[in-house]
């Protein structure tokens, strides 16, 4: 077994203050007798005072109480987990990108906007849309971005009684909630229990009142919805529009493009399908791709290219705009990544993509099978990813999926997401990606087994799990009740 | 194959444990007229040599002027363990921590990091982050929706002084739901925000009051008036700080009489590196009454079975995940690579260093406006207390003289002529404890020639 190398609980950086002590990188004092009291602060905010090494040794411990996938098996479901290359971080970490202000003039960046705008091409030809903006910062900024841009071809259109936004009940929380936020209204509908849209309920929902619908294709359920055809046609029909998910893009990256299976918009994860980092939970990157119709409102900057030189298309060339979504042109950093990304594996690599996370889906689905667990799809293919459901472990052995997860902890394997989509019951949704090896997929099998074995001689072991990391099984509802988010100064 | 481990021999066996011919099979279920066979728009692979040379070649083209531009996004020294630690293969490759016990590293980084910005801003808790300063006052103002039940009008005043980016995306992300931002007008001559234009508000149901300190322009807000009069009509108040300089300012929690109901902005400046505007990281904090109407990823600490600490994400009933539809914003990330370089960036200067590194910004600051006010043609727009930002009225236009400075590495500040005309033609300069006497000297030394020429010319 192998997991974190460090057990113990590390102090607060707090806890290892002393007053008086400082860490290298310190500038000289400087008067500042120009700031009257009235603004001042009183007293000094309670920071710790640690010296470099400290400091060091405390960030490094704490990294290692993580599991990652540069160090596990990190099979989440619908988040993509694969490797992130080191040389996309090392050369969007040159100093010159680092150092260049986004405000500097554009004759100070060309070669920035270069990548950017190269980006954007790049991510049109994957797509199959007519334009890109790379502004949204995450995967739920740009599914915002979307349905804000689908508000906004309606109401150019005067169709202003379009407020309702259809979303399957397989879908990603953030899909819903994204709808509200854009003052739409949610008309959910069923999915079938083959996994497909079920195109009568899908019937029932559409009106006049229909913006549009959210989909992810392949779904959460980890099928490809083979009826997005008639999908498609109902939706545009109807006089909505239809909205691309691109959570799963990694699936099909290269085999089909949401743009000849009809949507009109798709927010790209780059953090999931490109391989930037996932950094403990952001950044993300959510650049959206349009058809031609929702092309005038694209949110801006975005790079446009006039002869040889590049330069930044605003609100003055993009009237019609939603407008802005960050304080500059979004996390340009992460942008890089995605552009090396795509560089080093080039349009086969793109396709490599999606055959090869496909090819170990189903393997694992497979070797999980004659393994004696149950895929909640058993009549067909996995995706990029599938679901496994342990209802009849927990109703025979009373052992959940919870319980499971856990345990693959104690095994060094990060779990699979777990109890989502909300429509399976205890279920695992397992993404393997195609950056892993044959036989750490076999060890996973493996790991699966012998917990089972375990859950049949020694269940209250397993539910106990895990039993080999810094904590065990922490009490969730005591954090709730008894708030504690922030450390106070003794006597604060 | 990059970054594929497959031999052909794997493949092979794959296939036949699947019990298919070709991995083209796996993709059978996928209506045959939607596929496609190649992607004409993506060039062939390079190797990771050839990228990095080209690479390379693009950033050696925009080189590294001299920087005294703020405006949102400031150049400060990062000390050199905050990346080193940051882009850990443990941290820079996790994800969101959902599995608590294999992800207490980021957890306990989350609380610590909650708990700096919170000491900072002098206000009970903190969440662990947003995208950025600019999508962060856009939450605050929902959040102060949510949070004040009595108010029923949806209104947000925002004053002109608030940066003009971050009132737009305010707007953009708010007007799906109703909400009204106003803006409130300034002082020419002070640059600041008139306290008595709120009179006219007096009495009406206004939901926040949003003020910026230091402002856009680096002048100091009266903050304490400003706050006075919300408290006394009844309205939430949204503070937008920059963390740097709240070592020397006061923070939001003791603003007026009561302090700030949510204080917010942008992170970057705590060892996030400028990098065309992102990554950056906002944040967010508020009182403890109104925790529960804060978006965003919280960490709390609790114990685990046997009673030893350890620390999970908490209160996530508020989260999309858990409510979907009825979650108090779509957010499903926080910035966690970014709030771990601020919050190591803050271990390793603490109290007294992040003072000094704001005070040199206020000193250095003076320094650059005394030397380009020397040269005719530039003078201060305003005279009262400033951090490390001012502006500078100019004899003609910005724009061309930008370009000619740039053209000699010199970054010479913001434009203000497209958002504040009103001033005539203005800019916008900073400088931090990065910049010193000799860059400021060079910088006086181009503007002085270049104004001189263009005279002469």
């Amino acid at each position: 077994m192998s997991n974190t190398i460090v057990k113990q609980p590390e102090p607060l950086i707090f806890e290892l203050s002393r007053s008086g002590r400082a860490a290298t990188a310190q500038y000289p004092p400087a008067a500042t007798a120009e700031i009257p009291a009235q603004f001042r602060r009183r007293s000094r905010p309670a920071l710790p005072e640690v010296s470099e090494l400290q400091a060091v040794r405390h960030y490094t411990r704490l990294s290692q109480m993580n599991f990652s996938i540069d160090t596990q098996f990190y099979p989440l479901g619908s988040c993509t987990m694969k490797y992130n290359p080191k040389a996309c971080n090392s050369l969007a970490m040159l100093p010159e990108f680092l150092g260049r202000h986004p405000l500097s003039p554009a004759s100070t960046g060309q070669g920035f906007m270069a990548c950017m705008f190269e980006l954007q091409e790049m991510l049109k030809a994957v797509t199959g849309m007519a334009g890109v903006s790379l502004t949204p910062m995450a995967g739920a900024q740009g599914e915002f971005t979307g349905v804000a841009m689908i508000r906004a071809y309606h109401r150019a259109r005067g169709d202003l009684a379009r407020n309702e936004i259809i979303v399957p009940d397989a879908a990603h929380g953030t899909n819903p909630a994204t709808a509200t936020m854009c003052g739409m209204k949610i008309r959910e509908i069923a999915t079938l229990p083959d996994g497909d849209v079920d195109l009568a309920a899908l019937d029932a929902v559409l009106s006049s009142a229909t913006a549009g619908i959210m989909l992810t294709n392949p779904c959460t359920l980890g099928v490809f919805e083979r009826r997005i055809v008639e999908v498609e046609r109902r939706v545009h029909a109807a006089g909505g529009l239809l909205y691309y998910d691109g959570a799963n893009l990694n699936a099909i990256l290269g085999k089909v493009l949401p743009g000849v299976m009809g949507f009109d918009v798709i927010h790209m994860n780059l953090h999931k399908t490109f391989s930037t980092p996932h950094g403990g939970g952001g950044p993300g990157s959510g650049a959206v791709g349009v058809g031609k119709r929702l092309l005038p409102y694209l949110p801006v900057p975005i790079v446009g290219r006039d002869g040889e030189r590049y330069r930044w298309l605003d609100e003055r060339d993009l009237p019609e705009s939603i407008g802005r979504l960050s304080g500059f042109m979004g996390n340009a950093g992460v942008l890089l990544r995605a552009y090396v990304y795509m560089r080093i594996l080039g349009a086969d690599g793109m396709e490599r993509v999606a055959e090869f996370s496909t090819l170990n889906a189903n393997y694992l689905m497979t070797r999980l099978r004659e393994a004696g667990f149950d895929a909640a799809y058993p009549g067909r293919r996995a995706s990029h990813e599938f679901i496994i459901t342990l209802r009849r472990q927990a109703h025979e052995l009373g052992v959940n999926t919870m319980d499971f997860a856990k345990r693959l902890l104690d095994y060094g394997y990060h779990a699979p997401t777990t109890y989502f989509p909300l429509l399976v019951p205890e279920c695992l949704l397992i993404e393997p990606t195609e950056t892993e090896t044959r036989e750490e997929l076999d060890g996973f099998v493996d790991a699966m087994t012998a917990i089972r074995h375990e859950a049949e001689t020694d269940a209250a072991m397993v539910k106990s799990a895990p039993h080999t990391l810094p904590v065990r099984r922490l009490d969730d509802v005591r954090a709730a009740k008894q708030l504690d988010v922030a450390w106070k100064p003794a006597g604060a | 194959m990059p970054y594929i481990p497959h031999t052909s021999e794997d493949v092979r066996a794959m296939l036949d444990r699947i019990g298919v011919k070709a991995i083209d099979d796996l993709f059978d279920e996928i209506p045959k007229a939607l596929r496609v066979d190649s992607l004409p728009g993506v060039p062939a692979a390079l190797s990771e040599m050839e990228v990095a040379r080209l690479v390379a070649m693009r950033a050696a083209t925009d080189g590294r002027p001299l920087n005294f531009i703020g405006a949102g996004a400031y150049e400060h020294h990062i000390p050199a363990p905050v990346w080193a630690l940051t882009t850990r293969g443990e941290i820079y490759s996790a994800y969101t921590p959902y599995q608590a016990e294999a992800s207490q590293g980021t957890l306990q980084i989350m609380y610590e990091f909650q708990s700096m910005i919170a000491g900072l801003t002098a206000m009970d808790v903190s969440n662990a982050s947003l995208y950025d300063g600019a999508s962060a006052l856009a939450e605050a103002c929902l959040m102060a929706v949510r949070a004040h039940r009595r108010s029923k009008s949806a209104r947000i005043l925002v004053p002109t002084t608030v940066n003009p980016t971050w009132r737009r995306v305010a707007s953009v992300i708010t007007e799906g739901q109703g909400l009204v931002l106003e803006e409130l007008p300034y002082s020419t001559d002070q640059g600041t925000t008139i306290p008595q234009a709120l009179a006219r508000y007096d009495g009406q149901d206004i939901t926040a009051l949003v003020i910026q300190q230091p402002n856009f322009f680096g002048q100091l807000e009266d903050v304490d008036a400003l706050s006075r009069w919300a408290r006394a009509n009844g309205t939430l108040i949204i503070a937008v700080v920059n963390p740097v300089s709240l070592a020397l300012l006061a923070p939001p929690g003791e603003w007026g009489d009561a302090g700030a109901d949510i204080a917010c902005g942008e992170a970057q400046p705590l060892g996030v590196p400028l990098s065309s505007g992102g990554p950056y990281v906002g944040f967010m904090t508020t009182r403890t009454e109104h925790v529960r109407q804060m978006p965003g990823r919280i960490a709390g600490r609790t114990v685990d079975l046997d009673g030893k600490p350890g620390f999970t994400l908490t209160l996530q009933a508020r989260e999309q995940h858990i409510r979907r539809g009825k979650a108090t914003s779509n957010i499903c990330t926080n910035q966690g690579l970014l709030m771990t370089a601020a919050t190591i960036h803050l271990a390793l200067l603490g109290p007294v260093g992040l003072e000094r590194v704001a005070s040199a910004c206020v000193a250095r600051t003076r320094e650059l406006v005394s030397a380009l006010c020397g040269i005719p043609g530039v003078r201060a727009a305003f005279a009262g207390p400033r951090f490390h930002e001012a502006v500078l009225l100019l004899d003609r236009p910005a724009a061309p003289l930008l370009e000619s400075l740039a053209a000699e590495g010199i970054i010479g500040g913001y434009d203000l002529s497209r958002n504040f005309p009103e001033l005539g033609p203005a800019l916008l300069i900073c400088a931090t404890e990065t910049r010193t006497t000799e860059d400021i000297a060079t910088y006086a030394r181009a503007l002085d020639r270049l104004l001189g020429r263009a005279v002469a010319a």
